[in-house]
């Protein structure tokens, strides 16, 4: 017997209205939720801006080496804030959304007339929320603590629109662990994996003061250096399109990678007819 | 013919996973306003039939209709007119029972007014309006099955399927809830699709009873008539003096086939030659003088045993 797949394309004939009200609806209940567990949005709104506050005076004398960009060790280090911060997010996305495989609401949801695709996008309305939220704060802290965007003020809201699009492509990526492995321990075994990724990047130096070679190679070809660094360059650059585009591209892959991935599983998942 | 004047209809479905075989060719024909009562232990393949009859799972082969929709072709047509409240209360603990049914029912399309009006209607018919605003996860288990009802009720669903919906609830809920769904099918024409484990919520509450195990029916039909399949009643009586043990059993055999009984009593299957009261005039007359006379009246357990040959409770236990 063939069996019909959910749909996940969002195709001609269904009001596009009914289907913007159902992410509307599914995202106002995801940040609904976040924001009623404090314990899942105080850690990635204070552990980014106290690693900042330690690096970026521990590590001051860095800024003395030959070459390095900026005078200010904050400044070159506060994308790092961003990037944590994300991963936060791909953490409440995949976890919630693994709460509900658990609770049997998704077999809830999957009963209702939503489609795929809004299911999918709406559910990381809480990680986009916190991502803004995040971005904001972070964004506030280093501006009062003299960080100078020399981007000015459209770099700094490109700045914020960065870091939202980067909380969505992480938070994406939790929603496809979510949905492989239908456990919220799933989900939180990805968030070392991430973490050594960031480890990896040029999160601390400039790759081209990198002076061990494999670690530098590790760094340059990790795609969460490109995003720190498109960050970084509206910080301390202004605008430079090069590190923007490859920041951006990695961003805009992320988020397509992930969604795909996540839209396959869906399928898999939610096997209704 | 609208939706609410359909019932269900399944012919030969089946549903495998890997090497197991959930369901095994179901066949049953429920009829528009009908409560049907799906009985069996766990594992037996309830749940699974339930999450074909819903859409939730492709069956690998055979078909069904519910509501008029097949639940293969037209998968959205069924979704729309049916409400499921599944084995799991399938809840948001961070949100309040008003919050959920405003998301049901915007998800179901409806708006405004209306869905305000259903909200609170809903709320009170299921007893929820005092707390109607408090997160879910302050909840009792009962409350957290009357918000379900109310969920898969929103959308005005011309079949419901409730699976399991009383299991771990205290006998007060219990009662209340099959009131409601009583209601449900009495006044509104609702068709249910009720699995249980409990004999005595089929008993009560369903029209038809269909008996599943290992994914197959075993039995189907109303509750008296399966149970007149197992026929007569058992009596066994406790004499008051321990000596007229053996003369009890004789008198009691005039009235049918001696049967086991607890240590201290006699009994026997009634067969048609008499009833109880021919049976204590019997007594009476031999001066037999009891201390104790049960009579029990055939159950759907007895039905269950009767075909496979195992108690009902128990029997999941019997087969892992």
């Amino acid at each position: 017997m063939s069996v019909a797949l959910p749909e996940l394309t969002w195709t001609a004939g269904r009001p596009v209205i009914e289907i913007a009200n159902h992410i509307a609806l599914i995202a106002r209940r995801s940040l609904v939720r976040t924001a009623r567990q404090p314990g899942t949005w105080i850690p990635p709104l204070t552990f980014p801006l106290i690693l900042m506050a330690v690096n970026s005076n521990g590590l001051r004398a860095a800024t003395h080496l030959p070459g390095f960009p900026t005078r200010s060790f904050l400044a070159f280090f506060m994308p790092f804030a961003f990037m944590q911060g994300a991963l936060f997010a791909s953490g409440i996305a995949g976890t919630d959304l693994a709460r509900d495989i658990d609770t049997g609401f998704l077999n809830r949801l999957a009963l209702t007339p939503v489609r795929g695709g809004s299911l999918l996008v709406g559910q990381i309305g809480g990680a986009v929320g916190l991502g803004a939220v995040q971005a904001v704060l972070y964004l506030g802290a280093a501006l009062a603590a003299g960080v100078h965007i020399d981007a000015g003020p459209a770099g700094a809201a490109l700045i914020l629109v960065f870091a939202i699009g980067t909380a969505a492509g992480f938070g994406s990526l939790g929603l496809w662990l979510a949905l492989r492995t239908g456990s919220g321990e799933g989900v939180q075994s990805m968030f070392p994996l991430l973490f050594f990724l960031l480890l990896i990047s040029s999160m601390n130096l400039p790759r081209n003061l990198i002076e061990v070679t494999w670690f530098r190679d590790l760094a340059t070809i990790n795609p969460v250096s490109y995003l720190i660094e498109a960050l970084r360059s509206l910080v301390i650059q202004g605008w430079n399109a090069e590190a923007l585009l490859l920041g951006f591209g990695c961003m805009l892959a992320l988020m397509a990678v992930s969604m795909v991935l996540a839209a396959r599983q869906l399928r898999l998942r939610m096997t209704r007819t | 013919m609208s939706a609410r004047d359909r019932g269900i209809v399944v012919e030969g479905l089946v549903r495998q996973f890997k090497d197991v075989l959930a369901v095994d060719g179901i066949d049953l024909t429920i009829e528009p306003g009908q409560i049907y009562g799906f009985l069996g232990p766990n594992g037996a393949g309830k749940s699974t039939t339930v999450h074909l009859l819903t859409t939730l799972l492709p069956p690998t082969a055979g078909r069904a209709t519910v509501a008029g929709f097949d639940v293969v072709a037209d998968g959205p047509s069924v979704r729309a007119n049916i409400g499921a409240a599944l084995q799991e209360t399938a809840l948001d603990p961070f949100l309040s029972a008003r919050e959920h049914l405003r998301l049901q029912a915007s998800l179901h399309g409806i708006r405004g007014e209306r869905r305000l009006r259903l909200q609170d209607e809903l709320l009170q018919r299921v007893g929820l309006t005092q707390a109607a605003d408090r997160k879910v996860r302050t909840y009792s288990g009962g409350m957290k099955r009357r918000l379900d009802l109310a969920l898969a009720l929103i959308h005005g669903p011309s079949t419901l399927f409730l699976d399991e919906p009383t299991t771990g609830l205290d006998p007060q809920s219990r009662a209340a809830l099959w009131e409601e769904v009583g209601r449900l099918a009495r006044e509104e024409g609702v068709t249910v699709f009720l699995t249980t484990q409990y004999l005595e919520e089929a008993d009560v509450l369903a029209d038809r009873v269909g008996i599943i195990d290992h994914g197959r029916i075993v039995a189907e039909g109303t509750p008296a008539s399966l149970k007149a399949e197992i026929g007569r009643s058992t009596v066994e009586i406790v004499p008051e003096s321990s000596s007229e043990l053996h003369r009890l059993g004789d008198i009691l055999t005039r009235f049918g086939t001696e049967t086991a009984a607890r240590p201290g009593a006699a009994a026997v299957r009634l067969d048609g030659k008499g009833g109880l009261a021919d049976v204590v005039r019997a007594l009476d007359q031999e001066d037999v003088r009891a201390a104790a006379i049960n009579l029990h009246s055939p159950s759907l357990d007895d039905v269950f045993l009767a075909k496979t040959g195992r108690k009902l409770e128990g029997a999941a236990e019997d087969d892992a």
